[in-house]
């Protein structure tokens, strides 16, 4: 047994914090405020390869583990979350799932551009009426010749009107729940492709989250990312490491919540009170840290992780919750203030228990198999 | 960076399984129910070579990991918390030893711990001086090439059966916490009493004594460090022991866990298994990853303490914090979903639900914990 990271991780990790600190910390404020792309962070995380952490060698990217992208993801959130959600999604569920089941043609033809931030990647699962329920979405792909025509309304797309390429979920049928669902890989140049409302939210303002409305876009087949009616596995297993991706920027978040709160309470009097709160914080940070390490360490060796990776989501985000709310307590008024961090951590965290699986699904997939 | 236990610590783990399955559990609830000390259990340790885990081969002994002790404490724990505190008081009572005592102490004093002949505890609390352990008032006076102990020590876990005794007392009162040394007392030639036993909520089989000290003698060459390097090491000392106490919480809450997911899957109501209503299933969500997150804080502060590393003080507090106030969490709610079952002594989960209290409280009370662990935040 040996929990500490190795020795080529940490550097890494240093890497990540340097550029994080030096590039996106600056600008968290501002795009958070002015609701803008961090396009300067991102295309810094870019020009060091961040963008192609999972992608091999071979195709451009830096060839490295589910452990190397937590960390990169949590650097990146410790210095601005909307960055850190910008480069999760890209990496995880915008271009993992064709590192994973994409032909050689299509790995090829698309993680190249992927790893190089030239194109940005998207996942497009969600429908208005289907959320956690993902297996009863509605969208079409009709078979038309050598190609599909597809139809319908994505949303809550993360990365909407930024991305390059969108993975999307439609029906092949004929089952109308998970069987009939297919994976296609969707350019956002696509004739019948279009933005639909962007939304404002609460909070990862830089971060842009959308409608892709879909009419009739005609995708060839070599577009089409394994069989029919494997799309619903495509996009669990995606979500599967797409958790641990999440659970690094919970802990980037949380991080900073608790950096931050240490740092305001070393200049003023000490009270007990408030160290017990910081005592508390800091303890239940370092256990989702070892969630996530855990499930980032089974998925890199090849284990089975689906259980650990929903542990980690579950526990890393309702702690980074936890300890905003905690830190801008101890921060007292002065927290609360538009333009502070504090208030920035709260609203940013209140996400991570909502998406890529909702903390409910999350304690659904944990007890499934316990109690089966 | 691995999370994997080795061959040897799993060919361990399993043996401690088989043996705990077949001897201890089935003793666990009479042990509680008589608040007796399960001897029989100590010899089966003994015998089987688990009261040696704390100890180097060099010392006799076949391990002295902080993960195989700890692995060892959480295995026991699951069954019975009284027979886990046997293992998890032998490695507190012999750290003193392991980490200040000369190479003549370590090979004069260890081996009879290792091999079970004797167990061991560690008696550093007092009537008014529990959190606050430098206000201590046991004195220790040296005349030639004895010393001279006199005072009174409380809540000693074990205190009344330990063949070898650490105890900390004051050789120079004046200087407060620099005053402090610590001693290994043999119960053969340096006698004490132990009159009163406490009776209480739970480990309830595991006895804390009170132990008077009325001039008992103990050789110059049982003292432990210099004078005054006590204090020192008997925080050095729990900053080893307080992951096997998150590793005994780890293995009450997993005990209780078992029993009421297996119980919850059999238990029928409203025509179906109440582990099918989802209420329960989120329950048992959280349990187990509030379980699985402690589990890798006790296994951090063990790799810790192995690898003498320098945030140890911090982890170790975390770990025993984190695993204690998870335990009794979940143990109040195994009661829970076990409803009126859960709450009569028929079933173990009222019994772990009580072990689980006293894990919040020694070895550092939680709140003490916390203090550490700010301390090392905010230096």
């Amino acid at each position: 047994m040996d929990l500490d990271l190795p020795p080529a991780h940490a550097s890494f990790r240093d890497g990540v914090r340097e550029l994080a600190q030096a590039v996106a910390l600056p600008l968290a404020a501002e795009v958070d405020r002015d609701h803008r792309f961090p396009q300067e962070a991102v295309g810094a995380a870019a020009e060091a390869g961040l963008l192609g952490v999972l992608i091999p060698r071979q195709y451009g990217g830096l060839g490295l583990d589910a452990l190397a992208f937590a960390l990169c993801i949590d650097e990146l959130a410790r210095a601005c979350a909307s960055t850190s959600v910008i480069v999760d999604v890209h990496t995880s569920v915008g271009s993992e799932p064709i590192l994973l089941f994409g032909t050689d043609e299509q790995k090829r033809r698309w993680l190249p551009r992927l790893a190089s931030g030239e194109l940005l990647g998207a996942f497009a699962l969600t429908e208005p009426a289907s959320g956690s329920d993902a297996a009863s979405l509605k969208t079409s792909a009709r078979r038309n010749g050598d190609g599909y025509v597809l139809s319908g309304t994505k949303v809550f797309i993360t990365n909407i009107g930024h991305a390059g390429l969108y993975i999307v979920f439609a029906r092949t049928g004929p089952d109308e729940r998970a069987a009939g669902v297919s994976a296609f890989l969707v350019p956002a140049d696509t004739p019948g492709v279009r933005i639909g409302q962007v939304f404002k939210k609460m909070g990862l303002n830089g971060s842009p989250t959308g409608e892709l409305v879909l009419e009739d876009v005609v995708v060839p087949a070599a577009n089409r990312l394994a069989a029919e009616g494997q799309g619903f596995t495509v996009a669990m297993r995606a979500l599967d490491s797409g958790r641990i991706g999440i659970s690094g920027q919970a802990l980037g978040i949380a991080q900073a919540a608790v950096d931050e709160a240490t740092n305001l309470m070393k200049g003023r009097p000490r009270e007990q009170g408030d160290d017990f709160t910081l005592a508390d914080m800091a303890t239940r940070l370092e256990s989702a840290r070892l969630l996530a390490y855990n499930a980032a360490w089974l998925c890199a060796t090849g284990r089975p992780f689906t259980r650990q990776a929903s542990m980690a989501k579950l526990h890393s985000t309702d702690t980074a919750m936890q300890v905003a709310l905690d830190a801008i307590q101890l921060a007292g008024e002065e927290g609360t203030i538009s333009g502070s961090p504090f208030e920035r951590h709260v609203r940013d965290a209140k996400a991570l228990q909502i998406y890529e699986g909702s903390n409910q699904v999350q304690r659904i997939v944990i007890a499934r198999e316990m109690v089966q | 960076m691995n999370f994997d236990l080795s061959q040897e610590q799993v060919a361990i783990r399993d043996t401690i399984r088989e043996l705990v399955q077949d001897r201890v559990a089935p003793r666990a609830a009479e042990i509680d129910e008589k608040a007796e000390y399960p001897k029989d259990i100590e010899r089966l340790f003994a015998d089987n070579g688990i009261l040696g885990i704390p100890f180097p081969e060099e010392y006799g002994g076949i391990s002295g990991s902080s993960v195989t002790i700890c692995m060892g404490i959480e295995e026991i724990a699951k069954a019975c918390a009284t027979s886990s505190l046997i293992l998890a008081v032998q490695a507190l009572g012999s750290y003193p030893i392991l980490v200040a005592g000369t190479e003549e102490q370590k090979k004069r004093l260890c081996p009879p711990l290792a091999s079970g002949a004797k167990v061991a505890a560690y008696a550093l609390s007092e009537t008014g001086s529990g959190s606050d352990a430098a206000a201590m008032k046991t004195k220790a006076k040296r005349y030639g090439n004895e010393y001279v102990i006199n005072g009174t020590k409380q809540f000693i876990t074990g205190g009344s059966i330990a063949g070898t005794l650490v105890v900390f007392a004051q050789t120079d009162p004046e200087a407060n916490h620099k005053g402090i040394s610590a001693f290994v007392l043999e119960r053969e030639t340096s006698p004490w009493q132990a009159p009163k036993l406490e009776h209480k909520l739970g480990i309830r089989g595991s006895p804390t004594a009170q132990l008077v000290f009325d001039d008992v003698k103990v050789p110059a060459a049982n003292r432990l460090g210099e004078e005054g390097a006590g204090f020192k090491l008997a925080l050095a000392v729990l900053d080893r022991s307080r992951p096997g106490i998150g590793a005994q919480a780890l293995g009450i809450a997993e005990g209780a866990f078992d029993y009421a997911l297996a119980y919850a899957r059999d238990r029928q109501q409203f025509g179906q298994p109440i582990s099918s209503f989802q209420g329960i299933q989120f329950m048992f969500a959280d349990m187990a990853t509030q379980i699985e997150a402690a589990r890798h804080l006790v296994y951090l502060a063990a790799t810790k303490v192995d690898a003498k590393a320098p945030d140890l003080t911090k982890v170790a507090s975390m770990a025993k914090l984190f695993a204690s106030d998870m335990a009794m969490k979940v143990t109040t709610d195994c009661v829970q979903i076990l409803g009126g079952y859960g709450y009569i002594s028929d079933y173990p989960v009222e019994r772990m639900m009580r072990d689980a209290k006293i894990t919040q409280i020694y070895e550092g009370t939680n709140q003490i914990q916390r203090v550490v662990i700010a301390r090392s935040l905010l230096k």
